[in-house]
């Protein structure tokens, strides 16, 4: 079984690695806007740390690790989990998500995997260069644990934004018109450019409550660099880990629920 | 190609926008829902200002401003370029050069006729900020209202010519929406909506000026929070009105050049 889904998973990554082989040009296009957006991410934190050294216990090189996490999963977003989720939407205005669910497989896994756009992995680039940058001009190097907890947390940020993006997809069941579902997500994504400290201060903690357990925007980008600062707790790296499981498996009913409401094209 | 065709259909294309805009009210509180960068912002600034004002700001200032800047940007706004692209892509664009009144007439009415749909977003929101920041939210003379209203229109205008000039260049190009991302990631960075563009240091500012993103965003929401006085606002308006100019220009041209390259399947 589990050999059958790793050999669809090899010929899904090859047709779409395949594809984007033709468009080579894509490679500098891709590198160039990468770098623009990040310069978005960038823009404010200046503007910020211009006027305060430290916000909330953050200073700006650390605050430059949120948004090197920030756009490194972005990167994961764009590259691997946008494209094909993207499909989905478009399956279901076309009607030609019947074919999907009538194929012999899991459908979630078929629609997970069908198109990747590897040129966008351009941000995990500049996501790492941000991390040398920032570390550098700390004058230190983060610990072993703490690199090895970030890339467990990598993991689990990766296992959220999937079920996120299948959350918001499984929307796409109910509204009609959806061309813009990526604008919503990624403006909601856009809250993780920041240490969730920052929000501890306004509406009484509320908004950082939110952004840890309802959307736990948190856990994917600030508990990654407070990891590679060696400053997460353990118990938080545990907590990440089993709400990250749950989250996943929360998302995964939801889309079975919208998948079994869903009426054929023909219906 | 008539004055008076045109003329005489405006009504019409109003109505058909309008029934158009109430049918996809879903998509619209889609794009609202996305369009919530400015809200991140306002709550990260609030928390800047938390300890001391930051230049004239004090917190309820950053709420106002924010909040001004949420419901500004559902009234200036055009999404032409991307439809411009995709019609273009589609073939579609030949269908409407057979009419009679040239497409642009019906891109802009299109975006006309969503103004009462996006008011009933605006207003509460203004609203708010007054409920919450009190009378000094809105302006107190009638010479500023008038002004604001004046700068809005503008701040509309910027935005659907220079979507015009940007999707016209998809004539030339394959597909101009890359561009599109680059004039987006500008007008993130230098239209006020992240902060307000008096914090940034002087030489940037008189860069800023003379850029047209600030008129598109930024003059309005200042306009609406009162933040400059007769002079100061006439000389914006006047640079405000002269981009106007401008990019009507270039649009224009850009525009029939390109329809003149344009040749779908079967035209």
């Amino acid at each position: 079984m589990l050999k059958r889904y790793l050999k669809l998973l090899g010929i899904q990554l090859k047709a779409s690695g395949l594809l984007s082989l033709q468009y080579r040009a894509d490679f500098f296009t891709e590198g160039v806007t990468s770098l623009f957006w990040t310069f978005t991410a960038l823009a404010p934190l200046f503007v910020v740390y211009g006027e305060r050294p430290n916000l909330e216990g953050w200073s700006f090189h650390e605050a430059l690790l949120v948004v090197g996490w920030f756009t490194l999963l972005q990167g994961i977003l764009e590259g691997a989990i946008n494209p094909s989720l993207t499909g989905v939407v478009e399956h279901i205005r076309k009607g030609t998500l019947d074919f999907v669910l009538l194929k012999p497989a899991d459908a979630q896994f078929l629609v997970s995997t069908q198109r990747f756009q590897p040129w966008r992995a351009f941000n995990v680039l500049t996501g790492v260069g941000l991390f040398i940058y920032a570390f550098s001009s700390m004058g230190r190097w983060p610990s072993v644990p703490g690199l090895l907890a970030s890339v467990l947390l990598l993991g689990t940020s990766t296992l959220l934004l999937y079920s996120l993006w299948i959350l918001t997809v499984s929307a796409a069941f109910f509204v009609v018109r959806v061309d813009n579902l990526t604008y919503l997500f990624s403006s909601i994504f856009d809250f993780a450019r920041w240490p969730s400290n920052v929000f501890q201060g306004v509406g009484r903690g509320v908004l950082m409550l939110v952004f840890t357990y309802v959307i736990p925007l948190s856990l994917m980008t600030t508990f990654p660099a407070e990891a590679m600062l060696g400053r997460l707790p353990p118990q938080a790296l545990v907590g990440a880990v089993v709400g990250a499981g749950l989250f996943a498996w929360g998302s995964r009913q939801v889309w079975l629920r919208s998948i079994s409401r869903y009426t054929s094209a023909s219906s | 190609m008539s004055a008076r065709t045109t003329l005489r259909a405006l009504p019409t294309l109003l109505r058909v926008g309008f029934a158009e805009a109430v049918a996809y009210r879903a998509e619209m509180l889609i794009w609202v829902l996305s369009t919530t960068m400015p809200l991140v912002n306002m709550v990260l600034w609030m928390a800047v200002a938390r300890e001391a004002p930051v230049g004239r700001f004090s917190e309820a200032d950053f709420v106002g401003y924010f909040l001004a800047t949420f419901a500004i940007r559902q009234l200036a706004t055009s999404w032409a370029a991307w439809l411009i692209n995709w019609e273009v892509k589609q073939g579609t664009l030949a269908m409407r050069l057979l009419r009679p009144i040239s497409p642009l007439w019906a891109y802009g009415l299109d975006s006309v006729a969503n103004f009462p749909l996006r008011l009933v977003v605006a207003v509460p929101v203004i609203l708010l900020s007054v409920a919450l920041v009190g009378a000094k939210a809105v302006p107190q003379h009638a010479w500023q209202w008038g002004f604001f209203v004046l700068s809005l229109v503008g701040g509309w205008a910027i935005a659907f010519l220079a979507n015009v000039a940007i999707g016209a260049l998809c004539f030339f190009l394959e597909s101009s929406e890359r561009v599109l991302e680059v004039w987006l990631v500008l007008f993130f960075v230098c239209s006020g909506y992240m902060y307000p563009v008096e914090l940034l240091p002087p030489t940037l500012r008189t860069l800023i000026d003379w850029l047209p993103f600030r008129y598109q965003i930024g003059l309005p929401v200042e306009m609406l929070t009162g933040a400059h006085g007769w002079d100061a606002a006439v000389r914006l308006l006047m640079a405000q009105w002269a981009w106007v100019a401008g990019l009507a220009v270039v649009a224009g041209v850009a525009w029939k050049q390109g329809v003149k390259r344009f040749a779908a399947f079967g035209g």
